[in-house]
């Protein structure tokens, strides 16, 4: 025999299911129950940086969207600093760098408002290019998906985590693309959850 | 010095696959090429902040949250814990969410149109923030099993369904809590996507008499492990941040 290791086991993922919304996002459920739903303003106020909106669908392997998914969104502010303290900068005032979206119930499109992060610090003094940290929860996903959004209009080459990406077609899942819309910038990105398009996801 | 370094590996064989075709949504929801590992960066090491003014007290007791003329059907329980890492330390101040059926079986989503009675008196969803050791408590009524359309004649166990935030995004959680002796969890292909039968066992909660009160309520116990973390020893890897 040899001496037992103590650590603990991470507890095992189930389904967000069907009724995520109840949860999560109670008022999409069809109630009203908490004073303040938490998730629906990410970048507050007195963020600074360039106020964008992401819009998309998430599609299945058949091609068709889903309509009942709950995205997460993780950001920095547009000087590249988290709201947290291992972050190694302050942000503003109400800027907490965190979303939380559902999709139409009929069509399947979701979207969020923020302002567009700045570049982070990656490892051992790199510098990571702008993007948004996304987790995707589902009925029929049984553990979170973890994905990440890049900006088309940045210099994106010098990504580290991109370029971990082999298939360069592959990494083009990862880019939202910019359009400057008569009531502001709208970065497009859809995420296909299976298929020759499929996003690629991370292990994180 | 020790400092806190990447989240351990999140151990895939525990944790159940994208794909599991018992479980027919994830087939058509579940990807197909290999998830790419990334080695912990600032994005991943951080995570949202929550404080006692993004909740209100009653948010955890599920019995009032939504009850307006007396309160809900059902039997009553506590349902407490703790949240702690995989090197079992507590984790403090951190948001931990629920939802579940009513006592019939039925969601207060609209949605669902199973025929169990909507219950006036039940929200069916709460929240709370974990004290300095990681603990946490909700009151509510157990929940009812459902049937669901997976194969004809399938029916979910009773459960309560948990989100959990950490320290980190990389601890982000969402799993169920099932109730000790409940026949429907072995038959369950939602709970059987989890491949070990111990890592099953993490997720039925245990009947607390303890912590019950008499002529009451009811308890059970559910401790909820979140990724834990490697310390620096010789290196610094996390340097830039």
């Amino acid at each position: 025999m040899v001496q037992k290791l103590d650590y603990l086991k991470e507890t095992p993922s189930q389904t967000a299911g069907p009724y995520v919304h109840i949860g999560l996002a109670p008022g999409a459920a069809g109630f009203d129950i908490y004073e303040r739903e938490l998730g629906w303003d990410i970048a507050g106020p007195n963020a600074a940086g360039e106020r964008i909106r992401v819009e998309g669908t998430v599609f299945d392997g058949t091609g068709a969207p889903v309509k009942d998914v709950l995205i997460e969104a993780w950001q920095a502010n547009a000087a590249g600093f988290y709201a947290h303290r291992e972050s190694s900068g302050d942000v503003e005032q109400g800027f907490r760098g965190w979303g939380r979206v559902i999709t139409d119930f009929d069509t399947g499109l979701w979207g969020f408002d923020t302002v567009k992060p700045g570049p982070v610090a990656g490892q051992n003094g790199t510098q990571q290019a702008p993007h948004i940290n996304l987790w995707i929860v589902a009925r029929g996903i049984n553990i979170g998906l973890n994905t990440r959004l890049y900006f088309s209009d940045e210099d994106n080459s010098a990504d580290p985590v991109l370029n971990l990406v082999e298939q360069d077609h592959r990494r083009q899942t990862l880019i939202a693309h910019r359009h400057e819309m008569a009531d502001g910038v709208v970065y497009k990105f859809d995420i296909t959850l299976q298929g020759d398009a499929e996003t690629v996801f991370f292990d994180i | 010095m020790r400092k806190p370094a990447e989240y351990y590996q999140r151990d895939r064989h525990w944790q159940p696959p994208a794909l599991d075709r018992n479980y027919k949504t994830s087939v058509t929801r579940s990807p197909k090429f290999a998830m790419i590992s990334l080695v912990n960066t600032v994005s991943e090491i951080t995570g949202p902040v929550f404080g006692h003014d993004d909740i209100s007290p009653i948010d955890n007791d599920l019995l009032k949250n939504y009850a307006t003329d007396g309160d809900p059907i059902g039997e009553r329980i506590i349902v407490h814990g703790r949240v702690l890492d995989e090197n079992a330390r507590p984790v403090p101040d951190t948001l931990v969410e629920i939802w579940q059926a009513n006592a019939g079986g039925r969601y207060r989503h609209k949605k669902d149109t199973y025929l169990a009675a909507i219950d006036p008196n039940f929200g069916g969803c709460g929240r709370t923030l974990t004290d300095e050791n990681g603990y946490y408590f909700f009151r509510t009524v157990k929940p009812g099993a459902y049937p669901w359309r997976n194969w004809l004649n399938s029916w979910r166990p009773a459960h309560i369904h948990i989100s959990v935030f950490g320290e980190a995004f990389a601890q982000r959680l969402i799993t169920q809590l099932y109730f000790e002796g409940d026949p429907l969890i072995a038959q369950c292909p939602i709970v059987n996507t989890v491949p070990d039968p111990a890592a099953v066992d993490q997720l039925v909660a245990r009947l607390d008499m303890n912590a019950s009160i008499p002529l009451d309520t009811l308890a059970y116990k559910f401790d909820i492990i979140l990724r834990g973390r490697r310390s620096t020893l010789f290196e610094n890897r996390l340097e830039g941040n």
